[in-house]
């Protein structure tokens, strides 16, 4: 693997190596007293983040130096983004400085893209962290990873994917991971919200949220994404919440076994009651703890390799 | 560690058949409890506490079976039971960027830790000394154990590090290119020692 810029033509195989592999480093640093691995001493991992993040940027800098390798985080505020400078030369300076990898996430859909082809050249491996309403592969990994821990495997189980799909780059990633790893994926939300060409996706969609419940193994809620909402998608928040937020009367409607995921940053009262959000049936502080061991799983994979074997 | 195991190369011979197989591990069962004073033997000072029994860890792939099949025979021997886990070094390991990346293997380490405990690394084959470096780096990051010692099927020579086993099976020499492979029914479907010529 030489970059992850999406999950979608991410093969299974390539997939499973990575949750496996995220798999064993859990079960390895499980207990242990020194939480650090030695296998990435060495290597350089550069965060790049043109917008703001809390999670992803801790989770993949815990990864980094769980792993030994030397973690430097950019901030496009701090660095001479500010001054003017474009991606391209930014992507070429801190490859030039020595980054093995370059963690990027930004508000423009395809920029990790954009510059794995400026890289090309340079030995520099690009981790796409969100790019606009694009993809978020880490996170479908981290996703993946949670729901074989909770439901004992992916192949032929029913997932929900509930709320604002048209501007979620999770809900993106998440249904070529998904659907790759032989889950049946349905899209709920109201038709505002769902992207242009669904029907072209490997999914179902329903706009009733109640009449899907009861056959699904996993919920996953989105965030309601005001920042990226440029006109009316819904008539008000609290019309959205009651026709979409998982609630408690919702959370008793999934089988026993059902679990729910969210991505995070939660809107509680919004998407998801803050009682459902707390109570055992969701796995979303599993989310965060798999997000480490996934996003060492990935820097592992691209970059503990003999760097020529692009498999 | 093992070399790969290919179709079968020209001049391919048995070092090993099954049943000699079965008789070293037993021997190297009888060592450990000697060398360990598993049985009492040795101890000259009335009825102190006996020490906790050493832990056995196997490498991956061959060296887990190895391990736990070394345990059976020290409990059947001895009537002590030993817990015997797996330790992979995959992580540690110093040749990492000079092959396409491995997948990880199983590390399994019993219940009650290696802290103050013999730890006994299980391997099939020691060849140049680099995994069991790379096995002891992974140990200090587990725990700290009393003493580490190794036990190996099959030691073939070419050491490039200053490692040596306290039991093996078999000493082989060898030449650098030829191939060891040890076969085990958990992996393989048979147990056997196979060393191929060039």
């Amino acid at each position: 693997m030489r970059h992850l810029l999406t999950t979608d033509g991410l093969g299974r195989d390539e997939a499973t190596a990575v949750l496996d592999t995220a798999d064993e480093l859990k079960r390895t640093l499980l207990g242990r007293e020194v939480r650090k691995l030695p296998t990435l001493r060495g290597r350089t991992v550069i965060t790049m983040f043109y917008e703001n993040s809390t999670r992803t940027r801790v989770s993949f800098e815990i990864a980094g130096k769980w792993m030994s390798a030397d973690v430097i985080n950019v901030s496009a505020g701090g660095s001479s983004v500010g001054k003017g400078e474009s991606l391209r030369d930014t992507a070429l300076t801190l490859s030039a400085a020595g980054a093995d990898c370059v963690i990027v996430r930004h508000p423009a859909s395809g920029a990790p893209h954009r510059l794995s082809g400026w890289l090309a050249d340079t030995r520099t491996s690009v981790v796409n962290a969100g790019d606009g309403m694009h993809e978020h592969p880490t996170q479908a990994l981290l996703d993946a990873a949670t729901l074989r821990e909770r439901l004992g495997g992916i192949e032929g189980r029913r997932i929900g994917i509930v709320g604002d799909v048209l501007h979620s780059r999770v809900a993106r990633s998440n249904v070529h991971l998904l659907t790759t790893l032989g889950a049946e994926v349905v899209l709920v939300a109201p038709p505002t919200l769902l992207p242009h060409g669904v029907d072209q996706w490997p999914v179902t969609t329903a706009f009733d949220v109640d009449s899907q419940l009861p056959g699904l193994d996993a919920v996953m809620m989105l965030r309601v994404q005001a920042e990226r909402m440029r006109g009316a998608f819904f008539p008000s928040a609290r019309e959205y919440s009651i026709a979409y937020g998982l609630s408690e009367k919702r959370l008793a409607m999934l089988p026993e076994h059902a679990v729910v995921l969210h991505p995070g940053p939660m809107l509680r009262g919004m998407e998801i009651a803050s009682p459902v959000a707390d109570s055992p049936r969701a796995a979303i502080t599993d989310q965060v703890a798999n997000g480490v061991h996934v996003r060492m799983a990935v820097l592992y994979h691209l970059l503990a390799g003999d760097g020529d074997h692009h498999g | 560690m093992a070399p790969p195991r290919g179709a079968a190369a020209p001049a391919e011979r048995e070092l090993l058949s099954a049943g000699d197989v079965a008789r070293t591990i037993a021997r190297m069962a009888h060592q450990v409890i000697e060398k360990t004073a598993l049985d009492g033997a040795g101890g000259t000072d009335g009825p102190a506490e006996p020490p906790p029994p050493p832990v056995l860890l196997g490498i991956p792939t061959r060296g887990t079976p190895l391990a736990h099949r070394l345990a059976a025979r020290i409990e059947e021997f001895s009537g002590v039971a030993v817990p015997a886990g797996a330790l992979d070094v995959t992580l540690y390991r110093d040749d990492l960027r000079r092959k396409p990346t491995r997948p990880l293997e199983e590390t399994d380490v019993p219940g009650g830790g290696i802290d103050d405990r013999v730890v006994i690394l299980v391997d099939d084959v020691l060849f140049s000394g680099r995994t069991i470096r790379s096995a002891l780096d992974a140990l200090s990051d587990h725990g700290r154990p009393r003493a580490v010692q190794l036990a190996v099927l099959v030691d073939r020579g070419h050491r490039e590090l200053p490692i040596r086993a306290d039991y093996v099976g078999k000493n082989v020499p060898t030449s650098r290119t030829e191939e060891v492979s040890v076969l085990l029914a958990e992996t393989d479907g048979r147990d056997a020692v196979l060393i191929r010529g060039q």
